[in-house]
């Protein structure tokens, strides 16, 4: 117990967590075949493939692994991490209602992320800065959500990235209906490139049931979606071993397509396989099932103690597979980046802390009489009703105000 | 003018909505080969084939949740759910994502999703196929809710909903789908969110909705033979609801009576009461009385009778609201 990172008092927490939790739940790589390019040890390997249902799928094609491209992705993963530590910073100010970190897990969100095309459309969750970032969402408008002035913070349309959604799983269907869309559109005018959307959901949200009936769906209408879902082991305090029993890439032969599990925490091996499945997903044969396995390495959220819940000892397992430190290792290993690269990065990466910082603070909460605007699309006569006795109510304590 | 029923009214509503834009479609449950288990979509899917007449899984919550998704692409999804009480597996997408859209797009982002839901009761049937869920739904913000009560109605109505840029549910007076009425389809009804005076009177007002209109009419003429004049509003719209028509009646009768299917505990009759309490409180020569459901889950088939608001139980809050 050397190695437990809880002080001295909370020690007997420790082992409740280990009695709760056997050892089994310590095993990292349980059976099924996971798809990895990018070792744990920064040792590159130059080909993939691999047996997906019942054929043998060649990823190597999809593979892209040049040196300026990955330092690429080692800057997007690099600076989305500094960003999650500047806003749970924020939180513990005071600055934030709630943060939700991604650390851990910058590997599937960047990889999958960058192998969007533009005309893709994404549906994340609440957890997806990563993806955000890829899809040019700017860094502050992802916080505007969480600093409870808005709840949304981006045009959708414009990033083909679209709103947060805090109730699990209901994304999964809009992204499937967002593909039926995209379907027609392709018949209807078959010079528009063939596009997909990807829905993201987490090892918890499988569990939902939209995300059994998005599956159904799309599998019915072979809807052009890929399924993306980080299996970071945890939803919040239960362990992704209660709520799945076999792996959950293995759900997807029971709708009739696809499924894989990639090592989410190899930046390289993701991409290509997100670019694979879209490409499957874009010419017609459907959709596919992504299980990125990764690690939660923070807290559910701000809210959350994980020590109640888990061991250290796993935490510290999962270190030695962080994805920031397997890419630094092979671009240094490789000769790839030096450290110039990675003090100038760190240069930017802090600059980017500090633009957030002043960014956020000098947001200011909206007006409620705004918000009344923003219910219906068409006139309403409740809604009018109300804002006119609003501001009558308002313009009241004005008038004292002025007087007093 | 064209005689025809409600339920063709809505199926001709539909195969105009379909016809003008392509964008349109429909979405349900057995609503493609078979027609709908009431034949209200019957040979749409002939007609514009089965992109735009789709046939879904069976699962209320990936209609609505996909009819977002294509509203999002540009689409104009029309969902049937087969009953009343099957929408609740649905009700999730329907008040924490479709309702919530817009504003929490801060106004970017349209969601025009018709949800079309048969409800009410008095057709014999089991459990989960009589309910009129409409408050569930009124008390969300973001929905806009619709109940034609006649064929004209049901042929407009439907359209005007497609092309409404909020979310639109369109409750259908299921045992009215074979009451037959006049269509006039070269002149649009009248505005789908206001209520109509259907009868004039002098004495009394009574408001009600879909089913339970017809009742309403057959109870105001049999007050006419106790000498009573009584105005009858169609109330059309749920939410929002046309307060100034209900208002200015009020105010020329004195006695309002509110008629629904729905239990009455928490539902449209008493947000109506107190809004008329508010605004036309010196008007009132009574209380508003509301005639409506009991506080029970829906009756069993063979004492429904019993339960729903009839001519009768109208007549007798009548008698009340003239005993003050």
């Amino acid at each position: 117990m050397n190695s437990s990172r809880l002080p001295a008092a909370e020690f007997d927490v420790e082992e409740v967590v280990r009695a709760a939790h056997p050892a089994d739940t310590a095993d990292l790589e349980p059976g099924t075949e996971m798809l990895r390019v990018l070792s744990p040890d920064g040792t590159m390997a130059s080909g993939l493939t691999a047996r997906i249902a019942g054929e043998t799928v060649d990823f190597t094609p999809y593979l892209a692994a040049d040196a300026e491209h990955l330092r690429s992705l080692y800057r997007d993963m690099f600076l989305i991490r500094r960003f999650d530590q500047e806003s749970t910073a924020l939180q513990r100010q005071g600055q934030l209602a709630l943060w939700v970190p991604l650390t851990g897990q910058e590997a599937a969100q960047i990889g999958s992320g960058r192998a969007l095309a533009p005309q893709d459309y994404a549906f994340p969750t609440y957890r997806e800065h990563g993806v955000a970032l890829t899809r040019g969402v700017e860094f502050a408008e992802i916080l505007r959500l969480f600093r409870g002035v808005t709840n949304g913070g981006w045009d959708p349309r414009e990033r083909n990235f679209h709103l947060y959604t805090l109730v699990l799983a209901a994304q999964a269907l809009h992204a499937v209906g967002y593909a039926m869309g995209m379907q027609r559109d392709q018949l209807a005018d078959p010079s528009l490139p063939p596009a997909a959307s990807i829905a993201y959901f987490g090892d918890g949200a499988s569990s939902e049931g939209d995300v059994h009936e998005s599956m159904v769906f799309a599998a019915s209408f072979d809807a052009p979606v890929v399924f993306f879902c980080q299996n970071n082991q945890w939803a919040i305090s239960v362990p992704s071993s209660v709520q799945a029993k076999v792996p959950l890439a293995q759900r997807a032969a029971g709708y009739g397509f696809p499924g894989i599990r990639v090592d989410g925490n190899d930046v390289v091996a993701v991409e290509a396989v997100t670019r694979w499945a879209l490409e499957h997903a874009r010419s017609g044969r459907g959709p596919v099932l992504i299980e990125a396995y990764t690690y939660r390495m923070s807290a559910h959220t701000t809210a959350d103690d994980p020590t109640k819940y888990r061991l250290s000892r796993d935490e510290q397992e999962w270190q030695s597979r962080d994805p920031l430190v397997r890419l630094e290792s092979h671009l240094r290993s490789a000769g790839l980046a030096d450290d110039t690269f990675f003090g100038d990065l760190d240069a930017e990466a802090r600059t980017m802390a500090t633009e957030l910082r002043r960014a956020v603070l000098a947001m200011t909460a909206p007006d409620l009489a705004d918000r009344f605007a923003a219910v219906y699309a068409e006139p309403h006569p409740l809604i009018q009703e109300e804002l006119r006795f609003f501001e009558q109510y308002e313009a009241g304590f004005a008038d004292e105000g002025k007087h007093a | 003018m064209v005689t025809m029923t409600i339920a063709k009214a809505i199926n001709e509503g539909l195969r105009a909505s379909l016809a003008n834009d392509p964008k349109t479609l429909l979405m349900g449950e057995d609503i493609g080969e078979l027609g709908g288990v009431y034949r209200v979509t019957d040979g749409l899917k002939k007609d514009f084939g089965a992109l735009r007449v789709v046939d879904s899984p069976l699962a209320e919550s990936g209609i609505i949740g996909t009819a977002i998704g294509l509203a999002l692409r540009g689409y104009r999804p029309v969902c049937e759910i087969q009953f009343d009480g099957f929408v609740f597996p649905g009700f999730n997408q329907i008040t924490t994502q479709l309702a919530k859209l817009r504003t929490r797009s801060d106004g970017m982002l349209s969601a025009p999703v018709v949800i079309r839901i048969p409800y009410g009761g008095g057709i014999g049937s089991v459990e989960h196929h009589s309910e009129s869920p409409e408050a569930l739904f009124a008390h969300t913000a973001g929905l806009r809710i619709i109940t034609p009560s006649n064929a004209q109605d049901a042929y407009w109505m439907i359209q005007q909903a497609v092309t409404c840029e909020d979310p639109v549910i369109v409750f259908e007076p299921k045992r009215r789908y074979w009451l037959k009425g006049e269509v006039d389809t070269s002149a649009p009804a009248a505005d789908p969110f206001s209520a109509q005076v259907l009868r004039q009177g002098s004495d009394a007002t009574i408001v009600a909705y879909g089913p339970l209109v017809p009742v309403a009419l057959a109870a105001a003429a049999a007050a006419e033979d106790d000498g009573r004049q009584v105005e009858v509003i169609d109330l059309r719209s749920i939410s929002p609801i046309d307060f100034d028509t209900v208002t200015e009646s009020v105010t020329r009768t004195g006695r309002l009576i509110v008629a629904h299917e729905a239990p009455t505990f928490g539902g449209i009759g008493g947000e109506i009461a107190a809004r008329i309490s508010e605004r036309a409180f010196l008007s009132l020569e009574a209380p508003v009385i509301r005639v409506g459901g009991f506080h029970m889950p829906y009756p069993v088939a063979r004492v429904e009778e019993q339960y729903l608001p009839d001519i009768d139980r109208i007549l007798e809050a009548l008698d009340r609201a003239f005993a003050y």
